[in-house]
């Protein structure tokens, strides 16, 4: 019971957050409140029983990444004079236009999973795989096992995005 | 247990902000945020499926961050180049990376 209200007042937590990172005209207001949507998520994560993607959601979502973003706004001085960047009335119409029939679609596609997924009665097998390897090891034995083709894959695609930003943002381009 | 279908439902919704703020926004960094936003509705959806779908899913989301962290890092990248060059961040100067 505490569990659901908790769930349901992170969720209210995530969508206003949300909205306002849409709808703020200052940058670092944006970012900051996509932080709060970041750690709303996470306790989400932690509550569903992901509790290492809850983790890694506040250490490198919104400890890293967010703090990248608010580095290049500042380096940027986009703070203090920022234009404004709203789309005319016609965009508007256009995105909640496209929100809505999104929304529409994935309620849609999402309100029929349940009754399937309930047959497959998987819930025990995961909860057995945390028993025998721990919250990490859960997650890390298949990934060194069954992903790790996947896994050398990303640590090349970071290398190469070391890299690439390295030479992009150098000065004499 | 938590409702399986209310983590999905917030996840649907979060992903349509986020599409809305992509329509609606000329400020490419906050375009990325909103890009950020779309990629952890998805990863909510895996998170809560994986309590009945196996442990695969949170694997998956452990990739997707990854990939996010390089995305961000490229992107912010070519935003400072872009912003070198037309003194704004406007998603409009970016139209000479079409082609």
């Amino acid at each position: 019971m505490l569990s659901q209200i908790l769930f349901y007042f992170f969720a209210g937590v995530a969508i206003v957050s949300a909205l306002m990172t849409v709808t703020r005209r200052n940058p670092v207001a944006s970012a900051l409140w996509l932080v709060g949507t970041f750690f709303a998520l996470a306790a989400i994560y932690t509550l569903l029983g992901a509790f290492f993607i809850g983790i890694i959601q506040i250490l490198v979502y919104a400890g890293a990444i967010m703090v990248l973003f608010l580095f290049v706004i500042m380096l940027l001085n986009l703070g203090n004079d920022f234009e404004p960047d709203f789309r005319g009335t016609v965009w508007k119409v256009m995105a909640a236009g496209s929100a809505l029939v999104l929304l529409a679609l994935l309620v849609r596609v999402v309100g029929g999973t349940e009754s399937l997924l309930v047959a497959t009665g998987g819930v025990d097998l995961v909860a057995a795989q945390v028993a025998e390897y721990g919250v990490v090891g859960a997650i890390g034995v298949p990934m060194f096992l069954d992903y790790v083709v996947p896994l050398q894959v990303t640590g090349l695609l970071l290398l190469v995005a070391v890299v690439g930003a390295v030479v992009l943002a150098k000065r004499d381009v | 247990m938590l409702p399986l279908n209310a983590a999905l439902f917030l996840s649907a919704i979060l992903f349509a902000i986020g599409t809305a703020g992509v329509v609606v926004r000329r400020n490419a960094i906050i375009l990325f945020m909103c890009i950020e936003l779309m990629l952890n509705a998805a990863n909510l959806a895996f998170v809560a499926l994986s309590p009945y779908a196996g442990i695969d899913g949170q694997v998956i989301v452990f990739f997707v961050i990854a990939v996010a962290a390089a995305e961000a890092a490229v992107g912010l990248a070519i935003i400072i180049a872009v912003f070198r060059h037309a003194e704004s961040v406007d998603i409009r100067n970016f139209s000479l990376l079409r082609w």
